[in-house]
């Protein structure tokens, strides 16, 4: 996995340490807090666009409920659309860069001129329309199937899954330089001398060592997943009512200031919370990229 | 070169092609139709309507008939917005849109290219350092979560600048602004790492060696060769910031054609759905030729200086 110099050398930056202490305290009060908290803060009451209080730290909003849990409970969704995403994207990717790194020539060219193309298309789009179009069609399926926590959270799978086809573009980019590389190295041409394989040795010679690599992408892939997740949520056209992520939360805090009355806490405490969730992510996966190439700054 | 042309022109019939078949399949196969109201129409209307807007027939048919319309220029009339074809739609909001995207471009190039380039020129000093967290923050903090902090801050509580609408220039500040920022980051960072590289080539030792002062060397001399992964990246860019105005034109309640695209989604109007959508794809494919044909000149020129 990843070089214990490298490791080193991350815990020498400042930045990287309090952005994985940050990105850790988030996770766990995403995960774990609200399950402490009462469910009816999460229930519409009577106390409309109240200013943040003891009793409501950021206030609440136009249905009464409580917005410290409602942007915890959003950054679970947020959170998890952000992992599996990039996990989905992260397998994609690095199957396709390895099979164009290692295939090399004609069949290199075509599968890189691919990943062009759709790097100049709209691709987030056509998850507008796909997220539509294939909605209702999972939630049957599920329900045939008598999956009943799948008819509930089916906009996250498709989510999950549509996020990661479009995000995987920049993982095969990297994967493929990686492998170019990598494949004329002699303890290449040592398994191949060996008579091992083309499986053989991708998985088990080559897939390895990018291993470092994989993970700082993964890291730089989360935040840009969680990116587009919260822009469709944004349009309403992501997570609906009356689930919530930190887009659609947004969503309700930018159409809750206006000249006559601005209620701040509902636009400024789901930004906080996204934007330093972020920041952390960007700075962790910088710090891990600059520490393995030493080349770049 | 022209073989090259004609190449790329293929190449952009087939992705547009492609494009076009997977918005209308993607369109067919969402359930409900446009026609699906509280009210049930009655099968005659309903069979007049769908026969009006070419609705009727295989699936096979109404594909075949779409392309051939696409084909003449005619991207049909909107389910929704009864009686006012696709086209007339896009001819009035598309130019607001191309110019809040313009004015992005604009601000996204000149700012980042500007930004990476002190940036590489300081290289581990302060200004380094302010800049490349400077572009690492806008890089993190996408439209939706600027463009209403702006509003909040500029129009609302200091009134310096319209919170939103169209109309002069002071509408364009605050949304070219939100939408070019994160932009100008990713080509902030694109210049800096260029840049340090290329301030270590031998003919900027030459420039530095005739006596040229620093700045001569840096903009006349090098950013010449440094700009070449930014004009590469010109084409992903415009991409972006098209996406992203729909983000930046709901937030500022601009009449672009970003309102229409997520209206078109929730009403199923699929004809101008798929208006949009190929339009869009249309003027990023020829963008991206553009720019192509044009790092291939500015490339080939360097090949030849070298």
């Amino acid at each position: 996995m990843l070089d214990p110099r490298v490791i080193h050398r991350v815990l020498r930056n400042p930045a990287a340490v309090i952005s994985a202490v940050f990105l850790s305290a988030m996770a766990l009060a995403c995960v774990v807090v609200p399950s402490f908290m009462p469910a009816t803060l999460g229930e519409p009451g009577p106390l409309q666009y109240a200013p943040p209080s003891w009793e409501h730290p950021f206030g609440t909003d136009l249905n009464g409920r409580d917005v410290l849990y409602r942007v915890l409970t959003g950054g679970r969704i947020s959170l998890l659309v952000g992992i599996c995403g990039a996990a989905v994207a992260l397998f994609i990717g690095t199957g396709w860069g390895l099979v164009a790194g290692y295939a090399g020539g004609r069949v290199d060219a075509v599968m890189m001129r691919v990943v062009d193309v759709l790097y100049s298309v709209p691709r987030l789009i056509f998850i507008l329309i796909a997220i539509n179009a294939f909605n209702a069609g999972l939630q049957g399926w599920a329900a045939s199937l008598g999956w009943e926590w799948l008819v509930g959270s089916s906009r996250i799978a498709i989510l999950i899954v549509t996020l990661g086809v479009i995000e995987w573009l920049t993982m095969a980019r990297i994967v493929r330089g990686q492998v170019l590389s990598l494949k004329e190295r002699q303890f290449v041409t040592a398994a191949r001398a060996l008579g091992q394989s083309h499986p053989r040795i991708v998985l088990g010679h080559l897939l390895p060592n990018l291993a470092g690599i994989i993970l700082i992408y993964l890291t730089l892939t989360i935040p840009a997943v969680i990116i587009d997740e919260s822009f469709l949520s944004f349009l309403g056209l992501g997570i609906q009512a009356p689930q919530a992520s930190w887009g659609s939360l947004l969503a309700d805090g930018a159409g809750a200031i206006n000249p006559v009355r601005s209620f701040w806490w509902l636009l400024v405490f789901p930004a906080t919370a996204m934007a330093s969730t972020l920041l952390a992510l960007n700075f962790l996966g910088d710090a891990l990229r600059d520490a393995i190439d030493t080349r770049v700054g | 070169m022209v073989a090259e042309l004609i190449k790329r022109l293929c190449a952009m019939a087939i992705v547009l092609f492609c494009v076009v078949t997977i918005t209308f399949l993607l369109i067919r196969v969402s359930p409900g139709g446009p026609f699906d109201g509280e009210r049930k129409i009655p099968p005659e209307i309903e069979r007049q309507l769908l026969a009006k807007y070419k609705l009727d027939g295989s699936l096979w048919q109404q594909y075949s008939g779409y392309l051939a319309d696409l084909v003449r220029g005619d991207l049909r009339l909107s389910t929704k917005y009864r009686n006012r074809s696709v086209n007339e739609i896009l001819a009035q909001t598309l130019p607001v849109t191309l110019v809040l995207g313009v004015a992005a471009f604009l601000i996204a190039v000149v700012g980042g290219v500007w930004l990476g380039t002190v940036a590489a020129m300081g290289r581990r000093t302060w200004r380094d350092h302010t800049a490349m967290f400077a572009a690492l923050a806008a890089i993190s903090l996408p439209s939706y979560i600027t463009g209403p902090l702006l509003i909040l801050l500029f129009a609302l509580t200091l009134g310096w600048l319209p919170a939103g609408g169209w109309g002069g220039v002071s509408h364009l500040i605050l949304p070219a602004l939100t939408l070019g920022a994160p932009a100008a980051a990713v080509i902030a960072r694109l210049m800096r790492g260029s840049m340090v590289e290329t301030l270590e080539m031998d003919f900027v030792r030459t420039a530095r060696a005739k006596g040229l002062g620093e700045t001569a060397v840096v903009y006349r001399h090098a950013l010449r060769i440094a700009i070449l992964p930014v004009v590469s990246y010109l084409g992903p860019l415009a991409a972006h910031l098209l996406t992203g105005s729909i983000v930046v034109e709901t937030v500022f309640h601009i009449p672009g054609a970003g309102g229409f695209f997520v209206h078109s989604i929730m009403n199923r109007d699929g004809f101008l759905l798929g208006g949009m959508v190929i339009v869009y794809c249309l003027l990023l494919v020829a963008f991206n030729l553009l720019v192509d044909l044009a790092y291939g000149l500015l490339d080939r020129r360097i090949k030849s200086h070298a």
